[in-house]
């Protein structure tokens, strides 16, 4: 049985989370802007359910979600995505990168479909250090067509390697239609490497758990990899940028259709209502917090801007000299 | 006059050339709907047909670009990131870049590659903010990075007819600047020839791309004190060496800035080759990224990576001051 109170407690987190930070991105504490992940949210929560503290995770540009949903602390992310000292990334990542690596979080990626055999290598290795944990690497529509997420699917099959390939179709590659840059289909992608794939409803946070417990599963039980294509929506801008710059390319009715469903509220009505205004309570006050931890916190002292180069702390010329 | 700004010259030119020429067409991420507005109105003007949205696939649609300069058309892709271009990199560099010789001259490989804010763009981070035109001068590409509007105009048009693979670098830090000028008078800019946008006697001030205005800022605010002569090189490969020993008979004294990472960044070869074979009085100086930079997110972090005015003065300072060589 699903955990459903602790579901709609994670989706709710990603939401309100979001939120916040598009509050800050207007107010010009998060530095660039993010990607909003907002009507995403039972992918994140519903794959992480099914996960276990050291299993690891790959995540994208619209990777808040999956941070979160893993386990990351709310304060320290958001710290991160105002460029904080004391940020997950000591501020050196930012929105795009944020990493944990004690959660297995091994980074959010800027590079759309970079992080697919990044999650396959790190998969690959942990099944030969004899553990039994599973990495799932997470990627938007548009990551399909990069040459890399191909090539790592065929890595994964081969070596049958513990990874579970998560596509989040939310229709959109920023202004391009799904449709218009993938022949074939998504599934059809995977299975043509032998990778058993499924279309899950990525907006039913516990209709994504199943799957994504299956899948787990099979990757422990070292039967391989397994694609779950999520169909969801982006209900909001591809980045904030968007909300300044506002291009056409939905129709304000698409918009509304899309929104019509939200994982939010789906989720919402499977728990009982004293419980779910504890809940939403108990994140108002958490991010409340997370808010002003961020903001108090201490900025970075730009003469460490090359710590952590190298792993070794091998130092560099300068830039002038 | 008409104000013309950066990002309306990248857009004009490709108009233009466009117009002029039905082989032109552009490949891109969301340039239908031109979402870095470089592509703005081109769909419309010039149809699908020519205007192709591409999935997210560098590295095939930069070779697609490739075979089809092969069978006649002209294409100009743009990238969304500078990122992009390390993705692409074996496609322009091993493929595009070495037809002509390889075939012993039976075809030429007409693409142009334009990177629209190269460059930090503040707060994209590590993977989103690198500068590498001197990683394309390096392997031979015709590489240009124009600093103000009518050379971003000039500059896209001659990378649009030239014959070989071109890449135009039009910086994050210039594609906010606006110019007067004559529309009429807006003209090709050839490769390989430099600019002096302040004469001086004292000290030469090399600056690439968005760095120009920074050199005129500081010129300007030493003027009291030292005479700089600001020059701008406009394209990195081919480089305009008679321009800088020109400028260098004048000055004898050379800095460079530079936003390359500094080890083998076009600033260092910039530096040796004035010293090899250039009246230099005094030993030369570059301002550049660190070696192998990353930029880290936060701003303070990402401002304290790059060039910056305050280094410069005090390079010039030094230079001017500089005993000389014995
Ligand atoms: C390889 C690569 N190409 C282009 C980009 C620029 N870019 C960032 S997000 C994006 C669209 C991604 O679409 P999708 O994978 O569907 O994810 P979504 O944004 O919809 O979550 C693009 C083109 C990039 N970051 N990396
Ligand atoms: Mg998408």
């Amino acid at each position: 049985m699903p955990d459903s109170a602790a579901l709609y407690r994670t989706v709710r987190l990603i939401r309100r989370f979001e939120e916040r930070a598009v509050e800050l991105v207007r107010a010009k504490q998060i530095f660039g802007g993010i990607h909003p992940y907002t009507g995403q949210e039972a992918i994140a929560a519903g794959t992480c359910a099914a996960l276990r503290r050291d299993d690891l995770i790959t995540s994208t540009h619209r990777g808040h979600g999956h941070v979160l949903a893993k386990g990351a602390d709310p304060a320290r992310m958001l710290a991160e995505l105002a460029g904080r000292a004391t940020g997950l990334n000591r501020g050196r990542g930012g929105s795009m990168h944020a990493a944990d690596f004690g959660l297995g979080v091994l980074g959010a990626n800027a590079i759309v479909g970079a992080a697919a055999p990044i999650a396959t290598g790190a998969a690959w290795a942990a099944r030969r250090a004899g553990s039994d944990r599973v990495a799932v690497t997470y990627f938007g529509d548009g990551a399909v067509s990069q040459g890399v997420v191909l090539e790592a699917f065929n890595l994964a099959a081969l070596w049958r390697a513990p990874v579970i390939f998560v596509c989040e179709n939310n229709g959109w590659a920023t202004t391009t239609r799904t449709a218009d840059a993938v022949a074939g289909t998504i599934t059809g992608r995977a299975e043509a490497f032998g990778i058993p794939a499924a279309r899950v409803d990525g907006m039913d946070p516990e209709a994504v758990l199943a799957a994504a417990a299956e899948a787990v599963a099979r990757a422990r039980a070292g039967a391989g990899p397994t694609l779950l294509e999520c169909l969801t929506y982006r209900f909001d801008a591809h980045h904030t940028w968007e909300h300044t710059a506002r291009p056409r390319y939905r129709t304000p009715e698409e918009v509304e259709a899309g929104r019509a469903r939200d994982p939010l509220v789906i989720q919402g009505a499977r728990v009982p209502e004293a419980e779910r205004e504890r809940i939403d309570a108990d994140i108002e006050d958490l991010l409340a917090d997370a808010v002003r931890f961020a903001l108090e916190s201490p900025l970075p002292d730009p003469a460490t801007a090359l710590d952590h180069l190298y792993a070794d702390g091998t130092r560099v010329r300068a830039g002038a000299a | 006059m008409t104000i013309l700004s950066y990002l309306k010259a990248l857009n004009r030119a490709i108009t233009d050339e466009m117009d002029r020429d039905p082989a032109v067409c552009v490949f891109g991420e969301d340039v239908r709907a031109a979402v870095t507005n470089v592509t703005a109105g081109l769909v419309k003007r010039f149809g699908p047909e020519r205007v192709l949205d591409m999935p997210i696939s560098e590295q095939a649609f930069t070779g697609v670009a490739t075979g089809a300069a092969l069978a006649g058309q002209r294409p100009l892709i743009e990238y969304q990131i500078p990122a992009l271009l390390f993705l692409a990199f074996e496609q322009i560099a091993n493929q595009a870049h070495k037809f002509s010789l390889m075939t012993g001259g039976q075809t030429r490989v007409p693409v142009t590659y334009l990177v629209p804010s190269s460059g930090s763009r503040d707060g994209w981070a590590g993977q989103h903010s690198d500068h590498p035109y001197s990683l394309f001068a390096h392997v031979g590409v015709k590489t240009a990075v124009p600093a103000t509007p009518a050379d971003a105009y000039g500059l896209l048009v001659t990378a649009l007819r030239d014959d070989d693979p071109v890449v135009v670098f039009a910086p994050a830090g210039a594609m906010g600047r606006r110019e007067d000028v004559d529309l009429t008078a807006l003209a090709p800019v050839p490769l390989g020839v430099g600019r002096v946008h302040r004469p001086g006697s004292e000290v030469t001030v090399v600056a690439v791309g968005h760095l120009v205005h920074d050199a005129l800022a500081v010129a300007e605010e030493l003027s009291d004190s030292i005479s700089v002569e600001v020059f701008d090189p406009r394209t990195l490969h081919p480089f305009d060496w008679q321009g800088l020993s020109d400028s260098l008979d004048r000055t004898g004294r050379l800095v460079v800035v530079d936003d390359s990472n500094r080890s083998c960044g076009i600033g260092g070869e910039i530096l040796a080759t004035a010293a090899e074979q250039m009246h230099l009085i005094a030993p030369p100086k570059r301002i550049t990224r660190p070696d192998g930079a990353v930029l880290p997110f936060a701003e303070e972090l990402d401002r304290a990576l790059q060039p910056s005015r305050d280094q410069l003065r005090t390079a010039i300072q030094t230079v001017a001051k500089a005993g000389g060589f014995r």
